[in-house]
C-alpha cells in the first residue's frame, strides 16, 4: 500500500505566502500575504532575497498561527539553490530542528507529507513546511544569466518568485492532512529543459492513478485535485492520460502552475513553476478557500523535475516526481 | 496509453506546440537589418568625421560592442531580444550581451572569481572554437599558398 492513512491528521494552525511583483499582479494576486515588487526583499543578491522570502513566510505564518516560542518543533524545507542554501540561510535565525529537503518543485509536499507522518505519528506535536522559489536565483543556475538576450521555447515556464509555510499541529481547528502518498521517481525520456511540464507529468499520473486505484475513489469524490507546475502542456497531458487510465478529471483538476499567472497576459508561456509556485497557492490562496468553505476535500500533489544542467549535458534524461496531499475540512476527512 | 519511453516522447513531440518560426524569422530580419543598417550609417558618419576607413572599420563594431553591453547593463537588451531573436544575437551585439550578462551576473561573487571568472561561461565556446577555426583556415590558407 502506497497510500498513507494518518491516524491522527494535523491541521494546519497557520499558513503565510510571499511573493515577489509578477506574482502580485497576477490573478490571485490578492491572496497572497506579503510582496515585493522589485522581488529583492531589501536584499543586494538574489540569493539573500530568496532567504529572506522563507524567513519572512515563517515568521508570518507563525504569527497568523498565534504560536509561541514552542513552534515549530521541528522544520522542513527546501528550495532549488544548490545544497539547499535559501532554507538554511533563511531559517539560521530560528534556531529551531531542521530538515533540509531537495524534492526540486514537489518539496512543498514532501515537506508536507514528512511533516505531517512525524507528527501522526506522535514524534512532534508540530512542525513547518516551507518552500520558496526565487525567479532570478533559479534563472542564474539552471538556465541563462538575467540579462542574456535570447527567446523562451513556447513550452517553457516562469520560475514564480514565491515562498509558502505551513504549520501543522496535532492540535487545530482544521484543514486537516489526512492521507499521503509519497512519490516514486519516474522517467520517460523526456530530455527537453523547455518542457518541464511533459517531463513530470508521468510521475504525476503514476502518483494519481496508484492513489485512484488503492482507495478505489474517483476524480469526483473531491473537489479540487492539484497539481504543483505542470504547467499548460503537463496538465493537458495528464489530463489526456488519466482520462484513458478510466479517470476523468475534466471537472476538478487545475494546476498552480496555471493559476498563479494570467498566462496570456504575463508573457509566462506555459506557466509557472518553482518551489514556491505550488507553496504560495496552497498558503495563499488554497487555504483561504478552505477557510470560505469553498473547499472541503482536496487532492494536492507537487511535481518536481529531479534534474541538473550537469547531468543534462551528459545525456541524462528528466525524472520527475510527485508527492500527493490530501487535504480535508474535517478530521475524519477520508471517511468522505 | 501504457507510458512506454518511446511511444510517450513521440506523444510529447506530437502536441507540444512549435515556435512560431515565420513571426520569429522576420522579427529577426527586421531588427537584425535595423542593427546592419545603423552600422552602415555608423560606418559612413565616422568616414564623414575624416576617419580613416581601417579605423572606422575597427570603430563601428566597438560602438555596437559599447552599445550593446550599455544597453544590457540598462536591463534593455533582453526584452528587444525576445522578440527579435537571432536579429540581436548574430550581429556582434548578441556577443556582447552574452558576455556582459554573465559579468552582471556574477557580480556579487566578486571581481576575480565571480565576474572574471564567468565572464565567458555563454561566449567561451564561440571564442574557443572561433579561434580553432581561424587556425585551421589559416593553415589551408598557407599549404594553398605554398602549393600555387
Amino acid at each position: 500500500m502506497r497510500v498513507l492513512r494518518l491516524k491522527n491528521p494535523p491541521s494546519v494552525i497557520g499558513c503565510a505566502s510571499v511573493v515577489g511583483g509578477k506574482e502580485h499582479d497576477g490573478p490571485l494576486g490578492a491572496d497572497f500575504d506579503l510582496h515585493d515588487e522589485t522581488g529583492t526583499f531589501g536584499m543586494d543578491t538574489w540569493e539573500k532575497s530568496e532567504s529572506e522570502m522563507q524567513r519572512l513566510a515563517l515568521n508570518l505564518a507563525l504569527a497568523k498561527g498565534k504560536c509561541g516560542d514552542d513552534v515549530p518543533e521541528v522544520i522542513f524545507a527546501g528550495d532549488l539553490m544548490n545544497q539547499c542554501t535559501g532554507s538554511a540561510y533563511g531559517l539560521l535565525g530560528f534556531c529551531k530542528p531542521y530538515f533540509g529537503l531537495y524534492g526540486a518543485c514537489s518539496t512543498f509536499a514532501e515537506a508536507t507529507v514528512l511533516g505531517s507522518l512525524l507528527i501522526s505519528a506522535g514524534y512532534f506535536k508540530n512542525a513547518a513546511a516551507i518552500s520558496s522559489s526565487h525567479f532570478c536565483s533559479a534563472e542564474r543556475q539552471f538556465r541563462f544569466p538575467l540579462e542574456y538576450g535570447g527567446q523562451r521555447a513556447p513550452t517553457a515556464q516562469w520560475t514564480a518568485t514565491a515562498a509558502g509555510a505551513a504549520i501543522l499541529s496535532a492540535s487545530g481547528n482544521g484543514p486537516y492532512v489526512t492521507e499521503v502518498l509519497p512519490g516514486m521517481i519516474v522517467d520517460k525520456g523526456i530530455n527537453d529543459v523547455n518542457n518541464m511540464g511533459a517531463a513530470m507529468a508521468p510521475a504525476a499520473i503514476d502518483t494519481l492513478t496508484a492513489y485512484f486505484a488503492e482507495t478505489g475513489k474517483q476524480p469526483r469524490d473531491f473537489d479540487l485535485i492539484l497539481t504543483g507546475d505542470l504547467g499548460l502542456e503537463g496538465h493537458a497531458i495528464t489530463l489526456e492520460l488519466m482520462k484513458e487510465r478510466g479517470y476523468d478529471m475534466t471537472d476538478v483538476y487545475n494546476d498552480c502552475g496555471l493559476l498563479l499567472y494570467g498566462r496570456s497576459s504575463q508573457d509566462v508561456h506555459c506557466g509557472g513553476s518553482g518551489c514556491g509556485c505550488s507553496a504560495s497557492v496552497i498558503c495563499g490562496h488554497i487555504m483561504k478557500r478552505f477557510a470560505k468553505g469553498e473547499l472541503k476535500n482536496i487532492l494536492y500533489l507537487a511535481t518536481g523535475a529531479l534534474m541538473s544542467p550537469g547531468r543534462l549535458k551528459q545525456g541524462a534524461t528528466i525524472p520527475g516526481i510527485a508527492h500527493l496531499v490530501r487535504i480535508s475540512a474535517e478530521k475524519n476527512g477520508w471517511e468522505g | 496509453m501504457n507510458l512506454d519511453t518511446n511511444e510517450y516522447g513521440k506523444f510529447v513531440r506530437a502536441r507540444a506546440p512549435k515556435s512560431p518560426v515565420l513571426k520569429n524569422c522576420l522579427c529577426a530580419f527586421l531588427v537584425g537589418g535595423g542593427i546592419c543598417a545603423f552600422a552602415e550609417a555608423l560606418f559612413h558618419g565616422y568616414l564623414a568625421l575624416h576617419i580613416t576607413e581601417e579605423n572606422v572599420k575597427t570603430l563601428v563594431p566597438v560602438t555596437l560592442i559599447f552599445l550593446a553591453a550599455l544597453l544590457t547593463g540598462f536591463g534593455v537588451f533582453d526584452d528587444v531580444a525576445k522578440i527579435a531573436g537571432a536579429g540581436t544575437l548574430v550581429p556582434i551585439t548578441g556577443f556582447a550581451n552574452a558576455v556582459a550578462s554573465p559579468a552582471i551576473d556574477n557580480k556579487s561573487e566578486g571581481l576575480v572569481l565571480g565576474v572574471g571568472a564567468q565572464m565567458f561561461t555563454v561566449a567561451g565556446p564561440v571564442i574557443v572554437y572561433g579561434v580553432l577555426t581561424s587556425v585551421i583556415y589559416g593553415f589551408i590558407y598557407w599549404i594553398w599558398g605554398i602549393a600555387v
